[in-house]
């Protein structure tokens, strides 16, 4: 290669390294507020800041979601299976809200610890698959005979 | 290696080898991205969660992948812009950043039609949300930068630093998922483990994403030729080449 292409090419790429340096410290320094929300453990170790407005995420816990008959008002738990929130929430919750199923809650940590929310967003995660497929190892997983039923369907339905 | 690395830079080598390749990417292309659209919009089962509203996965992912690839294929051109000064990659710059832009606004576009249906809101200022948004700003940027300085020499170095400058946004968006709390949610398709989606969803998936990417390199070529044509209008091939396509 020609010596002045070299010395273009190193020039560059020192730009390219320098600017990811700053970049990489800079979003490293700035981690806790890029991230969306605070996960119940977190939340129950303390660091979440009381009565400022701030995100709680993780599953809804399993048999926590308490309805009002006669209201919107709905209570359920946050968990990451480490630790876990009481959550309080009045309004319309998205299709996908369900136990065991994740949420990121917007709202304030009250000093009883807990999160009053004015806004609840589902999460789901990056697993599609069709419905049989679900259901077949949703019966597994109670089921004793675990990866018999799983397999049938997966058979069937992906080939 | 370098002869033909050379030969690349020619611009009149270019346009015959792009006329040459053209029909067959448009061709493929469209085969590749109807058969993938079809398929997975009507044919592939819906999902256990979201039902039918994942299908719009078969459109937003792939204007993703492009948004990004584009991003990365240009900044390869900038480094050969300022390494090597050959005309044709500040050629393929120009072109390609106005369809860069479009596909990532569709990305953008896409992913909020889907978020409200499944998370309960369009936008959410989370990592893999804004660090697209930012690769929006640097498209729009590029070409701003590029019409705002009138000698072709200084636009396309400027342009070629801003491109480079930009690229480090590109490992952002990729794992923003991994490295912070995101509502969005991680990648589906891995270049090193199975797709966690079966068969008869991700194959749909894939011919949309690879009939994308040739249609892609069709209009890159287009809009390539075109910009060659604008500015070797000067020169004896390009004369000849008009004159022969009146005739």
């Amino acid at each position: 290669m020609h010596p002045i292409r070299k010395k273009r090419l190193t020039i560059v790429l020192f730009l390219v390294a320098g600017i990811a340096i700053a970049v990489g410290l800079t979003t490293y320094a700035l981690r806790q507020n890029i991230n969306l929300f605070y996960d119940p453990t977190e939340i129950a170790a303390g660091n979440a800041p009381v009565d400022v407005r701030i995100r709680a995420g993780g599953m809804v816990e399993e048999g926590s979601v308490a309805r009002d008959t006669d209201s919107l008002k709905v209570n359920f738990r946050v968990t990451d299976y480490a630790a876990s929130v009481p959550v309080q929430y009045e309004g319309i919750l998205p299709d996908l809200f369900a136990e065991g199923q994740g949420v990121v809650a917007m709202g304030r940590l009250n000093e009883q610890g807990v999160f009053v929310a004015d806004q609840v967003l589902a999460k789901h995660d990056e697993n599609y698959m069709p419905p049989e497929v679900a259901e077949a190892l949703e019966r597994s997983s109670k089921g004793q005979h675990k990866s018999a039923d799983v397999e049938k369907a997966a058979e069937t339905t992906a080939y | 290696m370098w002869q033909f690395f050379h030969k690349l830079g020619s611009p009149k080598w270019f346009f015959g080898i792009a006329t040459r390749f053209m029909p067959w990417l448009l061709a493929i292309g469209i085969i590749l991205l109807l058969a993938g659209l079809v398929w997975g919009l009507a044919f592939a089962p819906k999902d256990y969660l979201q039902g039918n509203s994942y299908r719009i996965i078969f459109i937003h992912v792939p204007t993703a992948f492009l948004a990004q690839s584009i991003y990365i294929m240009m900044a390869s051109a900038a480094i050969v812009t300022l390494v090597w000064r050959m005309k044709l990659a500040d050629v393929f710059v120009k072109a390609v950043a106005p369809v860069g832009l479009v596909f990532t606004f569709l990305s953008l576009f896409t992913g909020a039609v889907w978020g409200k249906p499944t998370w309960g809101t369009w936008w959410v200022w989370d990592a893999r949300l804004t660090s697209m948004l930012i690769l929006l700003f640097l498209y729009g940027g590029t070409i701003a930068l590029d019409r705002a300085i009138n000698d072709e020499k200084s636009a396309a170095r400027a342009v070629a630093v801003l491109v480079l400058v930009g690229v480090v946004n590109i490992p952002i968006i990729k794992y923003s998922v991994e490295w912070w709390n995101t509502l969005h949610q991680p990648a589906t398709f891995k270049l090193t483990e199975k797709p966690s989606m079966p068969v008869e969803m991700w194959v749909p998936l894939l011919l949309s994403v690879l009939g994308l990417y040739l249609l892609f390199g069709w209009l890159a070529c287009l809009r390539m030729k075109t910009e060659i044509v604008m500015r070797e209008q000067k020169t004896r091939w390009v004369r000849e080449l008009v004159m022969a396509g009146r005739g």
